[in-house]
């Protein structure tokens, strides 16, 4: 184990610093005893007791979990068929305008989408509920899931797809049998991605949501205009917590994955 | 110069030569454009059942497409492709009784390697049963049966490209294509493979079509080796008449070694010798054309290097006798090849079997020499 310099020290606990500080002290915080979230008054679990009780948040949270888990399917289904066409194509008619403009949503404002998905909504007479949501968060994480399942289409070879139709397979069987196993891993990172977009997503949620369905960014940022209570706090620490979990897990399997491999490999090569 | 009509033993595999026969693939007036770039130029040619027919040029000379072309992947923009006399033209490659073997293996890296090699058979809905059996076959035939359960990953470079070639054969296809199939193993192995290609190929009876850019390869497996140039096939012919009897510049030159010399052709003798006049004031060498050529005609004599003898003292009674000092040896072990330059400045080559010790070799670099070969020895080119 190297050691290292000094500034490699202070440039790294300020990084982490910078980043950690702010989570740190919501944490600690949503221990805290008294009501007053800036003085401490000794530790208590009671804010996630009081948490647990409180129907809205419960509500929020079921609405924000059903949206997410639905339009990140909705949406790596569509970002994937869209990243197959882009990349397995040709050149059709207006490739390029077509493939310029599924990058868009990345770098539109967020308030745009949002204002543009509620006039459309308001014109097409829909009305506001998690419907609403789902289709605007699918309209802006598909293009996420084709940014990540296009980066590995092409870097795939393609004479795997050819050999699958020379040994009788019509182009869907070739995409169901080869194509989707060997490109499922971008597809559920691309999945996740969009899942942790649609979890998180306050703008465009607060413009396409309805009195009938508030997600939980919506309501935690409502209640904090009110003034941040306790209660908050622990809510945010138990979503550190499954982000953090999930992160964790996903990071030790793919490390565990790519060691397999590499030790397979180095036994093939001593046969 | 050998006797160019064909050899008449019974036994000998030359479809080619018989009237009767039918080809299996017939290649007419193809041609494949991509954009302006035109990729196969008006091709005709027929390959026959049980051939292991080659495909040998540089690269961007239009083999690739060619096989390509054979599989389903690319449609000829003009010709008619005919396999067992049925225009394959508009047929998909999954309903094409013609199975590749990729250069890349191309290999399904979440199938082990009997699930590799049953691929192609269960999207025949064939019973299980018999598609266990058929993978076990094909295991066995190419020595894989320890290695079924792997994952592609999980087995060495030659092991892949063997697992290739048993999915590929699986189908039993009418034609089998190989796409640089040997391109990715060492020199050694692919010697080996190259033997056990052979043996399958006669084992199974399939037609086989390489794709090569080696030509040692290409000598060694093929019953016939077109070279291709620019979307041509400049010669179709055995592998020793493709390097015996040449029938132009550019074959001689990519086939092989050559000394190439041009010169104006002169009759000789009756016997339809010629006389090339190659330098002022030089001795003509004699050469024999192939077909007779006419007083004046421009062409090119070529000689392959182990045909010009080599010698410290002048050879008596021999002709076409050159004298020139060695300035370069190049020693491949078994042979060494030595370069000769005469006096008015040109380089011959000269290739002799090291049949003795180093040590008690005749010659060496800047040692005067004579070079010398028969009349037959050589061919006389016009194109």
């Amino acid at each position: 184990m190297r050691r290292l310099t000094w500034f490699n020290t202070v440039s790294l606990t300020i990084g982490f610093a910078f980043l950690y500080i702010p989570m740190l002290i919501l944490i600690i915080f949503s221990f805290n005893e008294s009501k007053l979230v800036t003085v401490w008054a000794g530790f208590s679990t009671k804010w996630y007791g009081e948490l647990i009780r409180n129907e809205a948040f419960l509500d929020a949270a079921w609405v924000t979990l059903r949206v997410a888990v639905l339009s990140s399917t909705v949406a790596t289904v569509l970002g994937t068929m869209a990243a197959y066409v882009m990349v397995r194509g040709g050149r059709f008619f207006g490739r390029t305008l077509f493939s310029g403009m599924i990058y868009a949503p990345l770098v539109m404002p967020e308030v745009i989408t949002g204002l543009s998905l509620l006039l459309l909504f308001i014109a097409i007479g829909l009305d506001r509920g998690i419907i609403t949501i789902v289709l605007a968060h699918t309209t802006f994480s598909m293009c996420y899931v084709s940014v990540v399942v296009s980066s590995r289409l092409v870097s795939f070879d393609r004479s795997v797809e050819e050999a699958a139709l020379d040994l009788g397979c019509t182009p869907f069987q070739a995409f169901r049998l080869v194509t989707l196993p060997i490109i499922l891993p971008a597809v559920a990172s691309g999945w996740l991605l969009a899942f942790t977009l649609s979890l998180d997503d306050l703008v465009i949620a607060s413009f396409t949501a309805g009195p009938s369905a508030t997600t939980l960014p919506i309501k935690i940022f409502s209640s904090v205009r009110l003034g941040v209570s306790p209660e908050i706090n622990a809510l945010s620490t138990i979503m550190i917590a499954i982000v953090a979990v999930g992160v964790i897990v996903a990071s030790l399997m793919s490390k565990n994955a790519i060691a397999r491999q590499a030790r397979e490999e180095k036994a093939a090569a001593q046969t | 110069m050998s006797d160019p009509a064909p050899t008449s033993r019974p036994d000998v595999f030359a479809p080619w030569n018989d009237p009767n026969q039918r080809p299996l693939i017939q290649f007419q007036n193809v041609t494949k454009r991509f954009g302006d770039f035109t990729a196969i130029d008006d091709l005709t040619v027929d390959i026959y059942a049980r051939e292991f027919f080659a495909l040998l040029g540089p690269s961007g000379c239009g083999k690739t497409t060619l096989m390509r072309m054979l599989a389903g992947f690319e449609t000829p923009t003009e010709g008619y492709i005919l396999l067992d006399g049925q225009d394959i033209g508009p047929v998909p490659p999954n309903k094409r009784a013609v199975n590749m073997m990729f250069q890349s293996y191309a290999l399904f890296p979440h199938l082990t390697v009997a699930e590799n090699i049953a691929f192609g058979l269960k999207r025949d809905n064939l019973p299980k049963d018999q598609i266990a059996a058929r993978v076990d076959e094909m295991l066995r035939l190419v020595q894989l049966q320890k290695f079924a359960a792997r994952k592609p990953h999980q087995i060495s470079g030659g092991q892949r490209q063997r697992v290739a070639l048993a999915r590929s054969l699986a189908k039993a296809p009418k034609l089998l294509l190989l796409d640089e199939p040997l391109g990715a193993l060492d020199k050694k192995l692919r010697t080996d493979t190259q033997f056990e290609l052979m043996e399958i190929q006669e084992k199974t009876g399939t037609t086989f079509v390489i794709v090569t850019h080696d030509q040692e390869e290409a000598m060694t497996v093929a019953s016939r080796v077109a070279v291709m140039d620019h979307g041509k096939m400049i010669q179709v012919d055995t592998p020793d008449r493709i390097y015996e009897t040449p029938k132009s510049v550019y074959v001689a030159d990519f086939i092989g070694d050559v000394n190439l010399v041009e010169g104006v052709a002169t009759s000789h003798q009756k016997d339809g010798k010629v006389q090339i006049h190659w330098a002022e004031g030089k001795e003509p060498i004699i050469g024999t054309p192939m077909q007779p050529i006419a007083d004046g005609t421009r062409c090119t004599f070529a000689i392959r290097p182990e045909k010009v003898h080599i010698s410290k003292e002048h050879p008596e009674g021999k002709t076409n006798i050159m004298q020139g000092k060695i300035i370069d040896i190049a020693y491949l072990g078994n042979l060494s090849t030595y370069h000769v330059q005469i006096p008015t400045g040109e380089i011959f080559k000269a290739q002799s079997a090291n049949t003795r010790r180093i040590e008690r070799r005749k010659f060496t670099w800047e040692d005067n020499v004579w070079l010398w070969w028969s009349e037959t020895a050589g061919v006389v080119l016009t194109e």
